[in-house]
């Protein structure tokens, strides 16, 4: 018994020195606690909606379509807090920019068109220069200007949401086109949700411009000691406004899926909250705030991590007023674990239990 | 080393410039950038700036603000971040109104329940920041969570507190002989500040002396400016952060009720973007993110910008909500390029 408790013991301290490890362990213990509080947590059925096409439904769907945005979001922070040592608190300010943006572009100056002004493909386009241009506002005033991150998106998340505002005169256009609801709903004869697969895409997306080009190496570069990257020949901030730049893409598409989720928009309240969830991803992914090295795998599952947490408190009928303070738990207990210090004590806590049981 | 110097020497005001500290450098812009607005907005804009009674309703309206931008300004030359102060208002003015109308409790005890709230929050989370090692951001960002989460759990409708002692309290005015105005009617009407403001100015003169004057006032800024060289110093780092956490809570506390005391409500809504604000404030007074650089007369300046800035918007006919949030952001990015490029071109010289 004494042997093989080394033996765990080793692998274990080995194991919680992973960064995976702790976004990955918060989310199996939410997936049992779930399921022993409902066994049918991981049932999947596949069903028909009302207008008839074939949707997958349970939990588990639930959770991975609502958790796409911060999904999404989470790819470009992550990015962001590796390259520039801070955070976009913009972000969900930029979403509604976005979306309204989008909406300007499909429905013209008609609030309820019948058609479509503009094909989609268009309206997204637009609204993802745009969005990528309020991106590059906060990496140049980052970059060039070398204002905290956090400081400098202080500017966009004041303004945005009036920004929004102005694009479409205060006023609520309604998109009644069925093919625009696709993206934030079904597409007929899939059924998987869409935004799931956006997510998957932007995922796939990501995780090939990591695999073949140096942006990860340089990102990490930059984060780590900034003269040093200049000194090696990188050029830091270009680097930074990038981070911000692909930033701005990931907003557009949340904005697309937002958007599409209501076929309409409020400006005060559309992705409300979304950069402190985004921002939580991050930091539950155990990557440094500070800059430097970063996973993405692990803020992609710091985000489902964080809908999982939500819908868990859903379902135990918590109302949704009271849900930050439960998340705020959850959260405070998990940094906690997850805390260098307390983590070089549990090690230590674990070698002297060892040296116990040899003795 | 000598040869700049003779060079630099006719030029009084640029060596001037140069000899000034950061700090100074940025309250000096700060203080400046707010008379000319203000004054631009008296010329401009008229009668209602041109009386005294509209500063002392900013004041009057910005009260607890004024108390939370210094409790941040204490943590950002610390070179940490505290986002959950608008939160713990929410909270404390739903729990003081909670227990002064349903318990029929006494305006003291709601004081004290206050400060017992916004110490709590300081001392958690400055444990958690500072002996921990655990990211600001995130600590109080969860503080802030747990706050507003709180709030809406104490109670979740908002409602006017009828405590007889508290609205009389609440009603007190400290009139300003000499500076009141006559209305079109013909009647006098002396210009008055709430006991908050009082509050407020007591806690910003108190401040600005401890950080000017005493031992933990000076190794906040070592710490913000360079924790490394301020543990040579031996100064206890932790302890430190630990303490301007601490004072930022209790701030928050003050600051809440004084909140409460102007509003005489409890409402979820209550310091909604408070914090956001408070940074802002900060900010616009010349503290910096990166620690070791700020003023508490900078930040009393920076809320008095802020503020008058809405107001200067409002006035000017724009009532649509959204040119209030672009002009408020417009200003702090003046402000903030401002600060960069003069702290670049002082690093160059």
């Amino acid at each position: 018994m004494g042997a093989t408790k080394t033996n765990n013991g080793n692998i274990f301290s080995k194991l919680i020195k992973q960064q995976l490890f702790i976004p990955l362990a918060a989310l199996l213990i939410l997936i049992i606690f779930n399921l022993i509080m409902d066994p049918s947590f991981l049932k999947i059925t596949l069903g028909y909606n009302n207008i008839g096409n074939p949707v997958l439904s349970g939990y588990i769907i639930r959770i991975l379509d609502n958790g796409s945005e911060v999904a999404i979001l989470a790819i470009g922070m992550t990015l962001v807090t590796a390259a520039s040592g801070g955070q976009d608190i913009s972000v969900g300010a930029a979403v509604a920019i976005a979306g309204s943006v989008l909406l300007r572009v499909l429905c013209g100056s008609n609030t309820h068109p019948e058609t479509l002004q503009a094909p989609i493909i268009v309206g997204f386009l637009v609204s993802c220069l745009v969005a990528m241009l309020f991106g590059a506002f906060n990496g140049v005033l980052v970059a060039y200007f070398k204002i905290q991150p956090m400081v400098a998106t202080l500017i966009l998340y004041t303004a945005g949401r009036s920004i929004a505002a102005w694009v479409n005169n205060n006023e609520l256009p309604i998109i009644s086109e069925a093919s625009f609801g696709y993206f934030g709903g079904y597409i007929p004869g899939i059924p998987v949700p869409t935004p799931l697969i956006i997510a998957v895409a932007c995922m796939v997306a990501i995780g090939l411009v990591l695999k073949f080009t140096n942006l990860r190496l340089y990102t990490q570069a930059v984060g780590i000691n900034e003269s040093s990257s200049k000194l090696n020949g990188l050029n830091p901030q270009l680097i930074k406004l990038l981070s911000f730049v692909i930033l701005g893409i990931c907003v557009a598409v949340v904005g697309l899926i937002k958007v599409s989720r209501n076929s309409t928009i409020n400006y005060s309240v559309i992705a409300k909250d979304i950069e402190m969830d985004a921002i939580l991803a991050v930091a539950l992914g155990g990557n440094a705030l500070g800059g430097g090295k970063f996973s993405m795998a692990a803020s992609i599952i710091g985000a489902y991590v964080i809908q999982l947490l939500t819908t868990t408190l859903f379902k135990f009928k918590v109302p949704s007023d009271a849900l930050p303070a439960y998340k705020a738990v959850v959260v405070i207990i998990l940094v906690v674990i997850s805390a260098p210090v307390v983590r070089e004590w549990f090690s230590s806590m674990i070698k002297k239990f060892q040296t116990k049981e040899v003795a | 080393m000598s040869s700049k110097q003779t060079t630099s020497k006719p030029d009084g005001m640029k060596n001037g410039l140069r000899n000034m500290t950061d700090t100074n450098l940025l309250l000096t812009i700060t203080i400046a950038i707010f008379f000319i607005m203000y004054i631009g907005a008296m010329i401009f804009l008229g009668s209602g700036f041109r009386r005294p009674q509209m500063f002392f309703s900013i004041l009057n309206d910005n009260a607890f603000l004024i108390v939370l931008s210094c409790g941040l300004s204490i943590v950002m030359i610390t070179r940490s971040i505290d986002i959950s102060v608008g939160g713990i208002t929410a909270l404390i003015t739903m729990c003081c109104a909670v227990y002064l109308d349903y318990k029929g409790g006494n305006v003291f005890v709601s004081l004290l329940l206050a400060l017992a709230i916004g110490l709590a929050f300081g001392l958690f989370q400055g444990f958690l920041i500072a002996y921990l090692d655990i990211q600001p951001f995130i600590v109080t960002l969860a503080g802030m969570f747990l706050a507003r989460g709180l709030t809406t759990i104490v109670n979740t409708n908002p409602f006017n507190v009828a405590n007889e002692k508290f609205v009389a309290l609440k009603n007190t005015r400290v009139i300003i002989p000499g500076l009141g105005y006559v209305t079109k009617a013909g009647k006098y009407v002396d210009a008055y500040i709430e006991i908050g403001v009082v509050v407020a100015l007591i806690v910003v003169v108190v401040l600005f002396c401890m950080l000017k004057w005493t031992k933990l006032g000076r190794q906040f800024y070592a710490v913000g400016g360079n924790d490394q060289s301020a543990l040579m110093l031996g100064i206890n780092v932790k302890r430190t952060k630990f303490l301007a956490h601490l004072l930022c809570g209790l701030l928050a506390g003050i600051g809440g009720f004084v909140c409460f005391l102007h509003v005489g409500s409890g409402a979820v809504s209550n310091g909604s973007g408070a914090e956001m604000n408070a940074i802002a404030s900060s900010i616009i007074g010349g503290t910096m993110l990166t620690g070791g650089v700020g003023n508490i007369a900078g930040t009393f300046f920076g809320v008095l910008s802020l503020s008058a800035i809405k107001k200067i918007v409002s006035s000017a006919g724009f009532d649509e909500a959204w040119y209030t949030g672009i002009t408020v952001a417009a200003m702090l990015c003046l402000f903030l390029i401002i600060q960069s490029v003069v702290i670049a071109r002082k690093k160059k010289h």
